[in-house]
């Protein structure tokens, strides 16, 4: 490793002059070629930052609940503080962090490579995005840190909108600044998936990484639109005065919940569903293995986030609504676990019998299957009235979007981003430290919320600072894990810094995977490809169907150089 | 969309045609006709995922409407009344002449003959946007004077009648929002249009700005009747 590398790569004086073109990161170093991009490549770039940003702002603000909460009494934090901590948390890492994380980070990245395109099909339209983000983000944190909000992240009704004193129309304007973030980063996925594919990339040669961004492009499209709506009519009640959903004046804020949740349920699946995607690629590289029922993959994408959008009552079965509609939402949620459930086989399919190599990647994914069949699971259990009558508002609740969110999604996202490091940055990092942090996150995960279960289930109710003391026990546990979490989530930062400036190159394909993406060099040129791809089979190459497994094949070391 | 058979028309006369292409366009590996066309058809296929995106931001706001009617009824009838239909309808006019005037130019447009003809009824668009925004204006000085805002000042008696209005403000501010961008699009297509002869010439922006013209249009199609009509039939 030569002291002079630069950390973006490739522009290491002493390599040898291949007269290629210069990768997209030495492709201007200025502050202008950044913040100016119009390419995908850097935007990603560009997001990742403000999410990893948005992401440890909410992890201290959960940090500061769960000490808060180690204890029956209120010793470190006084209610209201309480309030505005959780909220803090709640809308920074679903609107600011989770949402745009793998859409808009791995998935600006990866889509047009994938594809076969130069870029998307409205660069400057993905820089808007990206500026509509940060304007977004910069309100809403500002007003939450500097103001405070105390209406939980679900701003409901008519407590936002009459009773809190708090700073809930700059958080909730910044919101809707970031909505059309995700609007515009839908639109332009959409088309790009449409319009730019090459030739050859017909719609069932699509990576399943690629079926994931379009299907939650959709969901992006159709039903932030309704958030940008709700969010409008608080402020429109709150700060001029339009009653619209004032029980004293004949309105319901019943309906407000609805509009909600319309939202916010495929809003649920625009963080699962990346996440899927993400993970497909990882188990079939790992195993070697073609994706087991491709087809049935895709469709099961498509029926989820279809019926996705006609669940949203399941929030709402004891705010009062008709039994007949509690009876169909109830349906309607148990059906939209069907998909979720072939994709869980499908992925054991494919490891079924497959080569499976343990590199951190393929640890993330493993987590998140695991993680995501429990979260899954209690997700069933709530979509049971007599159950969720129960459980409603306690921490079972709050296990269960955990173990969705935090354990499936986040664990996808840092498996993708360990799988596609080296292409995104020309750089391996330390393969031991990564395992570790995987392992570490998977029992830190499940040490912090599944006690959360058992205190739930038990009757401890959410969003209070002091609970009843038989409790203890299980918030002791759950914050002990917290600790643990915590260290597992700052190690990445740690070791992926440090790899920017030390590591090893890595190869264009390090992980002899198969996908576009790993025919172009580590890092990737501005114009993404050296030529024009042409595509001419199936996506998994991996393994020829009905062959004998190949026992030698070769692996990785396990650590240090992927080269 | 017929990206098909525009693409098999050769293009010439046309040697700014790789100037107009854009990124990521003019690097396809095409000739630069097709190339043009495609990105053609990008920008209307572009478009047209966003006013599907817009067609649910206003359809969540039509179903809070309907809700809260269907359940004050008598309110709602007696809060139409007091709404100016003379104003409504004249604008209702107004902005359905609009739309003529801006189909007219976006077929123009794409035909590449008449520029003259395209400029000309892209201003008379953008003039009609204008005479929309100052007739509703007039409107709301007359509401102001009636005290129809909600409030402590509100003149009808039925509390939910406020909800009626709430929702009058709130929807015709965000459709005069959305017309003054359709109103700002168009006139940069006018001064774009003045300066450069090609300018308009099958230029996709052209075909954009007029189905967003048209769509700001039929949401009004639906807020007259939900606006001006309730109570006053019969
Ligand atoms: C270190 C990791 C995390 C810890 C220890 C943690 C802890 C907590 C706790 C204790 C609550 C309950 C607050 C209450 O209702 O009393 C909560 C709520 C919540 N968390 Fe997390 N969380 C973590 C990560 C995340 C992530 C990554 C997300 C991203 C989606 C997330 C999303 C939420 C949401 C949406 C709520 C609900 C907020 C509300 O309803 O007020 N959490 N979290
Ligand atoms: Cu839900």
């Amino acid at each position: 490793m030569s002291t002079t590398a630069s950390p973006t790569g490739l522009a290491d004086p002493d390599e040898l002059d291949l007269r290629l073109p210069v990768s997209y990161l030495a492709d201007g170093h200025s502050v202008r070629s950044w913040l100016l991009t119009t390419d995908h490549k850097r935007i990603a770039i560009l997001y990742a930052v403000t999410i990893t940003l948005f992401f440890f702002i909410g992890g201290a603000a959960a940090t500061l609940v769960r000490l808060e909460l180690a204890t029956p009494e209120a010793d470190v934090l006084r209610a209201d503080t309480y309030n505005k901590l959780f909220t803090l948390h709640g809308v920074v890492m679903v609107w600011f962090f989770l949402i745009p994380s793998i859409p808009n980070t791995l998935g600006n990245f990866l889509v047009p490579l994938m594809i076969g395109a130069r870029d998307v099909a409205y660069p400057k339209l993905n820089l808007i995005s990206w500026y509509l983000n940060v304007g977004g983000g910069s309100l809403a944190v500002a007003a939450l840190l500097l103001g405070g909000v105390d209406t939980g992240w679900t701003f409901y009704v008519p407590y936002s909108t009459v009773f809190s004193n708090t700073w809930v129309s700059l958080t909730v304007l910044g919101v809707f600044t970031t909505g059309f973030s995700s609007i515009a980063t839908g639109v332009n996925f959409i088309a790009t998936i449409h319009l730019l594919r090459a030739p050859g990339m017909t719609w069932f040669r699509l990576p399943l990484f690629v079926w994931a961004m379009y299907t939650t492009s959709l969901m992006f499209v159709l039903a932030t639109p309704v958030l940008a709506v709700t969010l409008l009519l608080v402020v429109a009640e709150r700060t001029f005065g339009l009653p619209i959903f004032d029980p004293a004046r004949g309105g319901d804020p019943v309906l407000f919940q609805h509009l909600f949740w319309f939202y916010s349920h495929p809003a649920v699946y625009i963080m699962v569903l990346p996440a899927m995607g993400v993970v497909s690629e990882l188990i079939t590289c790992f195993s070697r293995r073609k994706v087991f029922g491709y087809t049935f993959m895709v469709y099961a994408l498509v029926a989820i986030a279809v019926i996705g959008f006609f669940t949203w009552g399941h929030h709402m079965f004891t705010s009062g609504m008709s039994p007949y509609a509690a009876l169909v939402f109830s349906f309607l949620s148990f059906v939209v676990a069907v998909p979720s459930a072939i994709k869980v086989f499908n992925w054991t399919g494919t490891l079924y019998r497959g080569q499976v190599g343990f590199e951190s990647p393929i640890l993330y994914a493993l987590g998140f299957v695991g993680l995501f069949t429990l979260g899954g699971l209690t997700g069933l259990f709530l979509a049971s009235i007599p159950i969720d009558v129960h459980v409603q508002d306690t921490y079972f609740v709050v296990a269960h979007f955990h173990y969705i969110m935090v354990g499936a999604s986040v664990s996808a996202y840092f498996g993708g981003l360990h799988f596609w490091w080296p292409k995104i940055t020309g750089r391996t990092y330390p393969e031991t430290w990564a395992r570790f942090a995987a392992i570490l996150m998977f029992f830190g995960f499940n040490l912090t919320f599944f006690p959360q279960f058992i205190a739930g289930y038990l009757g401890m109710p959410r969003r209070y600072h002091v609970y009843p003391p038989e409790f203890q026990i299980w918030n002791v546990l759950s914050s002990a894990g917290a600790a643990v979490l915590a260290v597992a989530y700052l190690m990445p930062l740690g070791y992926l810094t440090w790899s920017l400036l030390f590591g090893e190159r890595a190869t264009n394909n390090p992980w002899d995977a198969t996908g576009l993406e790993w025919r172009t060099s580590s890092p990737p040129p501005r114009q993404n490809f050296f030529g024009s791809p042409r595509v001419q089979g199936g996506p998994y190459n991996y393994h020829p169907e009905g062959v004998a497994p190949i026992h030698d094949q070769p692996r990785l070391p396990s650590q240090g150089s992927l080269t | 969309m017929s990206s098909a058979d525009v693409e098999a028309r050769p293009r010439e006369g046309h040697p700014d045609i790789e100037a107009r292409l854009r990124e990521p366009w003019s690097d396809l590996e095409t000739d630069h006709a097709t190339a043009f066309a495609r990105q053609r058809a990008g920008a209307t296929f572009g478009i047209w995922i966003f006013l599907a995106s817009e067609v649910l931001f206003f359809g969540a706001l039509f179903l809070t409407y309907t809700a809260a009617r269907l359940a004050n009824q008598e309110a709602f009838a007696a809060a139409g009344r007091e709404t100016n239909i003379v104003y409504g309808t004249l604008n209702t006019a107004i902005l359905l002449t609009s739309s003529l005037t801006m189909a007219v130019a976006s077929q123009a447009a794409e035909k590449g003959l008449f520029r003259r003809l395209t400029l000309g009824c892209l201003a008379a668009t953008a003039a009609l946007g204008l005479a929309f925004l100052v007739v509703k204006g007039f409107e709301y000085r007359e509401d102001i004077e009636k005290h129809l805002v909600p409030g402590a000042h509100f003149a009808l008696a039925q509390a939910p009648a406020q909800i009626f209005f709430a929702f009058y403000w709130l929807v015709t501010v965000v459709h005069a929002i959305h017309l003054s961008i359709g109103i700002g699009l168009v006139t940069r297509l006018i001064a774009k249009g003045r300066r450069d002869p090609d300018f308009l010439k099958e230029n996709p922006q052209v075909e954009v700005t007029a189905l967003y013209w048209h769509l700001v249009d039929l949401v009004w199609v639906f807020l007259y009747p939900m606006l001006y009509l309730p109570g006053r039939s019969g």
